[in-house]
């Protein structure tokens, strides 16, 4: 093979663990929009808020990784409660616009404090890891761990929902929340219960970005878009089709990036997506 | 064990029960019958408290169900199996069980069995989505989530509606042999002929009051009823 | 004598103003974009590219830009429109255009300064403060002027959007589609037609605010920060009323200069912090905004009083 050829490979491959990371971004979001019904416009500031978290408590207060992760996706999914229950809540009867209108209100307001509270430099986690060389292609450590952690999220994820009792809710409100009283389950815990999930995936998420990528306040706008797309073109509210359209735009932006400067890689998803919307305009999957 | 006092009941302006009492006593069979819109799912759904009585009391077991909160009322042993069926449509027979026996996890092994027990077809069809089965099926899979939580009464809301008439002789056979395990069971029908060849006692609803009441065989031998619902 | 700087407040007022009613025209139909920074930095960037890179006048700039807006904003919408797919999925994607917009204009930093931004070059010759050619005025009394003769066509265009199909049939489209379309109303053309007027007006305003800033970076006038900032202004001061708009534009550049005055340059993005807080406040208990509560507000006294007499 010659040299166009493999670094193209290893631009397929990069966007194959590319791929694996938004699926798990756009899984949170699907999970909450397939379940409440109410898109997070401000997930991924929910994750900046994460990646914070691991920053601070790993660089300033010298927590371990293998406990600051776990805390800052504990935090999140607190976060994930208190944006439920003190912002969604209460406009949960309201027109869906008020409902958008609201979370978009939440991203202003995360990214306006982040910048407050923690400057607008950008901040590195320190860690370094090496790069792991297969042939001529070199990855890096950072992008196959989360890939590796992404996948597990996927699968805890699936197994959660259809080998458990209260996963099994879960599914069971979307589909008819008016009889679940019967079953002797709370519709207002499984919201609760779904928002701290969404949340800790999009912990989960927060703790793999911050290996790989600096934080700071706008850092949701390099990859908040991207999700949304991800899941509207899979269907909003359909995992599997947010885990295949997850793939599919990595590519793009790999392979679209290694042609040309990154930032027009995402035109080029965005492109595409644009013309997906004309072919099948419902996304991929039904919720 | 259930006993309804002067209840009332009211959607948005509309007053749709009037001082309503009524009581099912434990291990009996007992049916409401009336005309469309008497208010019978109201009464029913009051049970289950799905809705707040606007007056009177609701006794079950000698505990006020006034104040208890609907996802409470699984677990004090009233199960109640709503109009249309109202299956998971997405999740499979087995899940819909699963979801019925929420609150009673540890006995789901030995429920399940009794449900498939009861219901043969169920058990074939176990991995089967709940939306893809046939009215009759889907109506035997409602009444066996609803049996997963072991209740002390069960609620049965109209249960041979929008069924086909050789499937509906087959459910008040399984209601028949509900009963006759010794469930007590209040049940909600318009097909009033068939109810009452099922149950033991009986109340007519109209237009929110109970206006007759007795045992099953009287009400089927009233003039009264035979003129007016079974068209004699 | 006004000096400059309640000038220059007024002419931002104004300015803003007119680009949240253009805003509004379709929130009000239920159709939230999150987008509408794209089209003002199209209007910016186009116009002033062409003069910095080929000479050419603002003039013939901006319906080159225009037209851009035009292309951009038929090609998102339409298919949202066609497919009724609305609500969600086109706040989603109207906030993907805002930022891939933002980001097209980084990534033509050769052209465009990228993240520093570009200026366009100056036209003003000695003592002159009027160059028309190049649509640049020294003279904020120009600017005012020029400024409010748009908040005047937008108030204009707002009436005739709620009048011209009838303010019954907005709020049907708004409200239930299928019970609009029912009634003879074509849905998507009158969507898109609403669209394309929001886009428009969105994107003379930012060709105005870059001759008038004489300024123009990538986070300024595009991307997600400034169509929130939009969305905010409008559910402030009403987003159901001719004048709301330009309450909320009077009322978030107050605030902001106010904090500005108050807590100096010290903190730096409080000003969206409080937007951002008051924005969830407004939409849980005030979604009608200042102009709006104020409105009702007057309206149940006068019937009360009325009553009482």
């Amino acid at each position: 093979m010659d040299v166009f050829d493999i670094f193209l490979l290893e631009a397929v491959l990069n966007g194959l663990l590319l791929g694996g990371l938004l699926a798990l971004l756009s899984l949170g979001l699907n999970l909450i929009f397939g379940v409440i019904d109410v898109v997070w416009i401000c997930y991924a500031e929910l994750i900046m808020c994460g990646m914070y978290a691991v920053y601070y408590l790993h660089v300033q207060y010298h927590w371990p990784l293998y406990a600051a992760m776990p805390a800052a996706i504990l935090i999140v999914a607190v976060l994930g409660m208190i944006l439920h229950q003190f912002v969604i809540k209460p406009v949960l009867a309201a027109e869906p616009i008020n409902q958008l209108l609201v979370t978009g209100g939440v991203l202003f307001f995360l990214q306006a404090a982040a910048t407050l509270a923690f400057g607008i430099d950008f901040k590195n986690l320190g860690v370094s890891l090496p790069a792991v060389r297969i042939g001529e292609m070199s990855f890096s450590a950072a992008r196959l761990i989360a890939f590796g952690a992404a996948a597990a999220g996927v699968i805890g994820l699936f197994v959660f929902l259809n080998k458990t009792y209260l996963g099994t809710a879960i599914r069971a409100i979307s589909q008819d929340r008016a009889i679940m009283p019967l079953m002797g389950v709370s519709p207002a815990r499984v919201y609760t219960l779904t928002s701290a999930l969404g949340g800790a995936l999009a912990g989960l998420g927060a703790c793999l970005l911050v290996l790989q990528y600096d934080v700071h306040p706008a850092i949701g706008l390099s990859f908040g878009p991207i999700t949304f797309l991800i899941c509207v073109l899979g269907g909003l509210g359909s995992m599997a089709g947010g885990l295949i359209a997850a793939f599919v735009f990595a590519q793009f932006i790999s392979v679209g990036g290694f042609f040309f400067a990154i930032e027009w890689g995402y035109v080029i998803a965005f492109a595409f997506f644009i013309a997906m919307m004309f072919i099948r305009p419902q996304g991929l999957f039904r919720r | 064990m259930l006993s309804l006092e002067g209840v009332s009941a009211a959607y948005g302006g509309f007053q749709a029960l009037f001082g309503v009492s009524l009581e099912v006593r434990a291990g009996e069979s007992v049916a409401v019958i009336g005309p469309n819109g008497a208010g019978k799912t109201t009464l029913l759904r009051l049970i289950s408290k799905l809705i707040d009585p606007t007056g009177g009391k609701i006794q079950f077991d000698d505990q006020l169900l006034n104040r208890v909160p609907p996802h409470a009322v699984v677990s004090r042993g009233i199960a109640h199996v709503p109009e249309n069926r109202r299956l998971f449509p997405r999740l499979t027979i087995e899940e819909n069980l699963r979801m019925g026996a929420f609150t009673s996890r540890k006995t789901f092994d030995a429920k399940r069995d009794l449900v498939f027990g009861l219901f043969p077809r169920l058990k074939e069809r176990r991995g089967q989505l709940a939306g893809t089965l046939s009215g009759g099926e889907q109506q035997m899979c409602a009444i066996g989530r609803a049996l997963m939580s072991g209740p002390k009464l069960l609620l049965l809301d109209e249960p041979s509606a929008g069924l086909a008439p050789v499937v509906v002789q087959s459910i008040f056979e399984l209601v028949r042999k509900i009963c006759s395990e010794g469930y007590t069971v209040l049940i909600v029908e318009q097909n009033i002929r068939q109810v009452l060849k099922v149950v033991e006692r009986a109340y007519l609803l109209e237009a929110g009051k109970i206006v007759l009441s007795g045992r099953a065989q009287e009400l089927l031998n009233s003039k009264d009823i035979q003129k007016a619902y079974l068209g004699l | 004598m006004i000096g400059n700087y309640p000038l220059h407040l007024m002419i931002l007022v104004l300015l803003w103003g007119y680009i949240y009613t253009s805003w509004s025209l379709m929130g009000r139909l239920g159709m939230v974009s999150f987008g509408h920074g794209a089209f003002m930095g199209i209007g910016a960037y186009t116009v002033v590219m062409l003069w910095n890179h080929f000479g050419l006048s603002p003039w013939i700039g901006a319906p080159v830009a225009l037209a851009l807006t035009a292309v951009v904003a038929i090609v998102i919408a339409y298919p949202c429109f066609r497919f009724k797919i609305v609500g969600h999925y086109f706040a989603l994607v109207t906030l993907a255009l805002s930022e891939v917009t933002r980001l097209v204009f980084v990534a033509m930093r050769d052209h465009t300064g990228g993240s520093l931004g570009a200026t366009p070059n100056g036209a003003l010759i000695e003592g002159t403060s009027v160059a028309v050619g190049a649509v640049q005025f020294s003279s904020k009394w120009v600017w005012l002027g020029v400024v409010f003769a748009f908040w005047l066509l937008g108030l204009w265009v707002w009436r005739l959007v709620d009048r011209g199909m009838g303010r019954l049939a907005l709020q049907a489209i708004s409200e239930d589609e299928e019970a609009a379309a029912s009634v003879g109303i074509h849905v998507t053309r009158a969507k898109l037609q609403v669209t394309l007027v929001s886009a428009l007006m969105t994107c003379t305003g930012g060709i105005l605010y870059a001759q008038y800033q004489l300024y123009v970076n990538p986070d300024t006038v595009s991307g997600i920060a400034i169509s929130l900032q939009m969305v905010f202004g409008v559910i402030a001061g009403g987003m159901f009323v001719m004048l709301g708009p330009t309450v909320g534009a009077a009322f978030t550049l107050l605030l902001a200069e106010g904090l500005r005055l108050g807590f100096g340059n010290k903190y730096p993005a409080l000003d969206t912090t409080i937007y951002g807080v008051m924005l969830v406040m407004f939409i849980i208990f005030m979604p009608k905004g200042i102009l709006g509560a104020a409105l009702d507000g007057w309206r149940r006294l006068r019937v009360s009083g009325t009553m009482q007499s």
